[in-house]
This record gives structure tokens, C-alpha cells and sequence, in this order.
């Protein structure tokens, strides 16, 4: 089947997953060989996947591992788990 | 069996030895069991509430609970699963104590309507990874996740930046694994709408200012 762009940017999520049925897949290929846009917009996408995963881009408060270990400390040292309540 | 599920089972093993041990007495060694996880629970607090440092209030909130209802944690979900499945809970509950749950809704409806075609650029392709070396690159990647509807927000977080499989992206969320699929095709495709005219802008103003940029070979 000749896919058209729009068609192509249906499919780009699952493309990048890796999840696209073989047939539609083959066809994506086909029209990603030849369509310079499509083919930029999947590249562009997947790059703003990996940059957007990056630990730079969401970092964690200053101290904020420290903060919690403390107070875990103290929690730890006063309570232990509650038994499993299996309801009666 | 792939490398994947090799790691994870050693990891599962791990844990149910760690969660026996304190269960056992050994309660300190609730700070080895939860330092994996830490930056993923802040994380899927901030997915929600998008404030840090109510998002860093949630996170604990979630881990103490963790660590109070762990006799009830069973082992046939991995525990990382439980553990966002909690710091989800704990996250509504706050933004439901603050009558918040309106705003919620209205961003709900935008997930079923909008403009999801992406951006047409040809002359970007590829960012490396040094550009978020620079502040004002990783501040409009952080915008720009922070400002998509809710629902997006959400499974976006955890599936490509915490990089929970789409399985237990809709386990943790409670929706179905077609419904996260989709929300992340039109999540990805506003990002990268947003994205990509603002980012070849910023890097062109860069290479004016910077000779080396602009002999890159992806510029």
C-alpha cells in the first residue's frame, strides 16, 4: 500500500517502538526512503526521545537523596512495618 | 530469555531477599531496596504535580508508605511497579486535597482534540547529547514536557524518560496498554512540534556567537 505523509506520522510512535505489524512497516520503510520530510521527522522525534531521557535535562533537588535518607533514618529507627492486614 | 529479563529477575531476586531481611528486623536495609528507585519516584511525583519541591514532599510521603505497608507488597509485581503505583496514589490524593482535580479534567479533554502533525523541519535531524551541556537547552526540554496536558505528561515520564515498558506504564497508570500507545504517539508528536523550531533557533543563535558550533556537522 502507498502510504501518504500524514499516514506516516500516524505510525511514528510505534515505529520507534519497534511494535509496527511487518507488512505496514515494510510500507513505511518504502515511503521513509524517499520522503525527506517524514524521514526528518522521525529523526527528530526519536533525537527529542533520547535528549528528553537525559538525567541532565530532569535533575534532582540539591540534597534531596540526603533529605530523604535522613528522615528514613528516623522513620527506621521508631517503626517497623505494619503487620498485613488480611482483612477478616 | 533476553539480556533484559536475565537483569531483571537477578534484580527481583535481590529484592524479595532485601524486603525478607527487613521484614526479618533488619530494617536498614530499607535504604539499599529504595536508592534505585529514588530519582524515579521524584520524578512520577513531578509528572503530576510539576512543583519540585512538592514533587520532593510526594517522594517521601511514597517511600515512607512503601516502607510501612511493605508485609503487604506481593511479589508477583515487580516492586518498582508497586512502589510508582504508590507514589502515584500519593501524588492524586495531594492534588485532590487541593482542589486541584478541575484543572485535571479540563487538561483531560485536550488529550482528545489538538493539532498533532509534527514539525516539517529538514535542516535538523540530530542534536547531540553535549548540547545539554547548556542550561537554556536542557530549560526548554524540561518546558516542554512540563507543559503538555497531564495525561501525556504522565505517560511520557514514565515511559521514556523513567523507561518503564509500555506494559507497566499502563499497569502504574491503570489504563490500557492501547490508551498509553496512544497518548505517547501524540505526546512524542507535540514535543517534537514544539521542539524542533525552538531548538534550531537556539542553535543558530549559537553558532553566531560560536564559531564551533557551527562547524558541526549536524548544523
Amino acid at each position: 500500500m502507498v502510504l501518504n505523509c500524514r499516514h506516516v506520522w500516524g505510525h511514528i510512535s510505534d515505529y520507534i517502538e519497534g511494535t509496527l505489524d511487518p507488512a505496514v512497516l515494510a510500507d513505511v520503510e518504502r515511503h521513509l526512503a524517499t520522503c525527506e520530510i517524514c524521514s526528518a521527522v522521525l529523526d527528530s522525534t526519536r533525537n527529542v526521545i533520547i535528549l528528553i531521557a537525559d538525567d541532565r535535562v530532569f535533575e534532582l533537588p540539591v540534597d534531596y537523596s540526603k533529605r530523604l535518607h535522613a528522615r528514613l533514618d528516623f522513620v527506621l529507627a521508631n517503626e517497623a512495618p505494619e503487620p498485613v492486614d488480611r482483612g477478616s | 530469555m533476553t539480556a533484559r529479563q536475565i537483569t531483571d529477575g537477578l534484580q527481583q531476586e535481590r529484592e524479595a531477599a532485601l524486603i525478607a531481611a527487613i521484614l526479618d528486623g533488619e530494617r536498614e536495609k530499607f535504604h539499599d531496596l529504595i536508592r534505585p528507585y529514588e530519582r524515579q519516584v521524584y520524578l512520577t511525583a513531578l509528572a503530576l504535580v510539576k512543583n519540585e519541591t512538592e514533587a520532593e514532599d510526594i517522594a517521601q510521603e511514597a517511600i515512607l508508605r512503601a516502607y510501612r505497608k511493605l508485609a503487604s507488597f506481593r511479589g508477583d509485581a515487580k516492586f518498582s511497579t508497586w512502589l510508582i503505583a504508590i507514589t502515584l496514589n500519593e501524588a492524586r490524593t495531594r492534588l485532590r486535597e487541593e482542589k486541584r482535580a478541575q484543572f485535571d479534567s479540563l487538561d483531560d479533554r485536550s488529550t482528545t482534540t489538538g493539532d498533532y502533525t509534527p514539525a516539517a523541519l529538514t535542516d535538523w535531524r540530530e542534536i547531540p547529547s553535549e548540547a545539554l551541556e547548556r542550561q537554556e537547552i536542557r530549560t526548554l526540554m524540561k518546558q516542554a514536557v512540563e507543559e503538555l496536558p497531564d495525561a501525556f505528561r504522565q505517560v511520557v515520564v514514565l515511559r521514556d524518560i523513567e523507561e518503564l515498558s509500555v506494559n507497566e506504564t499502563a499497569e502504574a497508570l491503570g489504563i490500557s496498554i492501547a490508551l498509553v500507545k496512544v497518548r505517547l504517539h501524540r505526546a512524542r508528536l507535540l514535543l517534537q512540534k514544539r521542539l524542533a523550531p525552538l531548538l534550531r533557533i537556539e542553535l543558530k543563535t549559537k553558532r553566531k556567537k560560536n564559531g564551533i558550533l557551527g562547524r558541526l556537522p549536524w548544523f
